[in-house]
């Protein structure tokens, strides 16, 4: 079996500060969780704070998940409406994460 | 998960899930009721007449590059019949201002809009990176704040419009809310949410995004690849705002007609006529002639104690006597090109426009 998925991450509104000041990132995140559960967008998220945050992590994250003010999209849908952190990542998703919180 | 349908046309897939109402709506569905909202704010404050010449404040941000493709897009669809233009203010921060001056200078291009861009160096002879320098980055922001406002203002006699709209939005309106009843400022208040402020003699303020949440403002721009920058000011920790945001931000999270409820809640708080009454008549100040509530305005009275090394002068009263006793204002010294109303409508004289 392939032990990952490939997925494209992408970062706006000033977030892509905080990731290497790199807005779009490919990365393999694993099929499973180490309890054979397949792998959720919740997992993604500390996922991304384990390899790829590099700053700050508090302006990404709060209480495990993204924190408020930070809009989430799916293959270019609101993830509102896939289920947020419940969403099962699929490979080849595209995934945005955009600050609303800086300047306007 | 089988894609929901929109609940409005009920044709293609879902894209959006609105925080105002819940609803699930597709793109070209959003980018309808996002576009008609503000029309239907703009004309039910009467925000413009045919033939007005209005400056949208443009940052270069989210906010006010999506406020001018709107307002250009409305202008347009609904025969508006006004006149459109680009106003920025350069605060002269390196590596902030100066980047989002370039997206502003792309915006011009990208919806064929005349732009001014007005620095507070030619204008008060201080950017705020000199500013930061002699006074620290405490207090910075209440700097930049007057020197802003006055700066717009003056920018907009330049350009002799009647009108500044700018992109102040229904989370921003909401956190001054609250910033305002944390503060007790009641006067502020009632004043804050409305939508178009004009004092005796300043030139009109609004703000068409009133009732529109950042959540859809930040959506459109992404949905319509909309050219903007965002990184925070250098120099911004204005903490307190932070903490009304984070704030704001959880309660949306909670219910997301919490932004709304707020905005009411701030226009329900009628001002009394007394308290009214205790705030001061207005005159025009006796240096540089802009309007104030002293004999000094506030831009004239930071730049003077600025200049005078004592920086905490427009700040604190107690600032403000102590150099006074030192005596009066020196020979010479700097002080801001006298301000005068923009003539009105009529032809159009010597406008100077930035091409570049
Ligand atoms: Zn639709
Ligand atoms: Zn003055």
């Amino acid at each position: 079996m392939t032990a990952t998925k490939s997925v494209r991450v992408e970062f706006g509104g000033g977030l892509e500060l905080l990731f290497s000041n790199q807005k779009s990132h490919k990365v393999e995140i694993p099929n499973k969780t180490f309890d054979d559960k397949p792998t959720d967008m919740n997992y993604l998220i500390l996922w991304l704070k384990k390899n790829l945050l590099r700053e700050r992590e508090e302006l990404f994250l709060d209480n495990n998940t993204v924190r408020p003010g930070i809009l989430v999209l799916i293959n270019d849908t609101d993830w509102e409406l896939e289920g947020e952190g419940d969403y099962i990542v699929e490979n080849n998703d595209e995934i945005v994460f955009i600050s609303t919180l800086h300047g306007g | 998960m089988a894609p929901k349908l929109c609940a409005l046309c009920e044709k293609s897939r879902a894209i959006l899930k609105r925080p105002k109402t819940g609803q699930q709506i597709c793109k070209e569905c959003f980018f309808y009721v996002f576009e008609t909202e503000v029309h239907n704010t703009i004309t039910q404050a009467q925000l413009f007449k045919p033939g007005d010449r209005v400056a949208i404040g443009a940052s270069g941000g989210k906010d006010s590059t999506v406020l001018a493709y709107v307002m250009k897009t409305l202008n347009e669809r609904y025969d508006y019949g006004i006149h459109l233009y680009l106003l920025s203010i350069d605060e002269g921060i390196t590596g902030y201002r100066d980047d989002s001056l370039e997206t502003v200078k792309r915006n011009q291009q990208q919806y064929s809009m005349p732009l001014k861009i007005l620095s507070y160096n030619d204008l008060y002879g201080w950017t705020m990176d000199a500013v930061v320098a002699q006074i620290g980055k405490k207090n910075n922001c209440t700097f930049c704040g007057v020197f802003r406002r006055q700066a717009l203002d003056r920018g907009a006699a330049v350009l002799n419009v009647d009108h500044i709209v700018t992109g102040h939005n229904a989370d921003d309106i909401a956190e001054t809310v609250l910033m305002n009843i944390m503060r007790g400022d009641i006067a502020r208040l009632g004043r804050c949410t409305s939508i178009c402020t004009q004092g005796e003699d300043t030139i009109k303020r609004s703000k068409p995004f009133k009732y529109t949440y950042e959540k859809e403002i930040v959506m459109y721009a992404y949905f319509k690849k909309l050219d903007y920058f965002s990184t925070e000011c250098i120099y911004s920790p204005d903490a307190y705002r932070g903490h009304a945001r984070a704030f704001l931000k959880d309660l949306e999270a909670a219910r997301p007609s919490a932004i709304i409820d707020i905005i009411h809640s701030g226009e329900a708080f009628a001002v009394k006529e007394e308290v009214k009454a205790a705030q001061k008549a207005q005159q025009t100040c006796k240096r540089c002639g802009y309007m104030s509530s002293n004999e000094l305005c506030k831009a004239c009275s930071l730049l003077e104690g600025l200049e005078r090394g004592v920086a905490a002068v427009g700040i604190t009263d107690r600032a403000r006597k102590k150099m006074d006793a030192e005596g009066p204002a020196p020979e010479g010294l700097r002080t801001i090109p006298y301000f005068q109303m923009p003539a009105g409508p009529g032809p159009s004289t010597t406008i100077q426009i930035d091409t570049s």
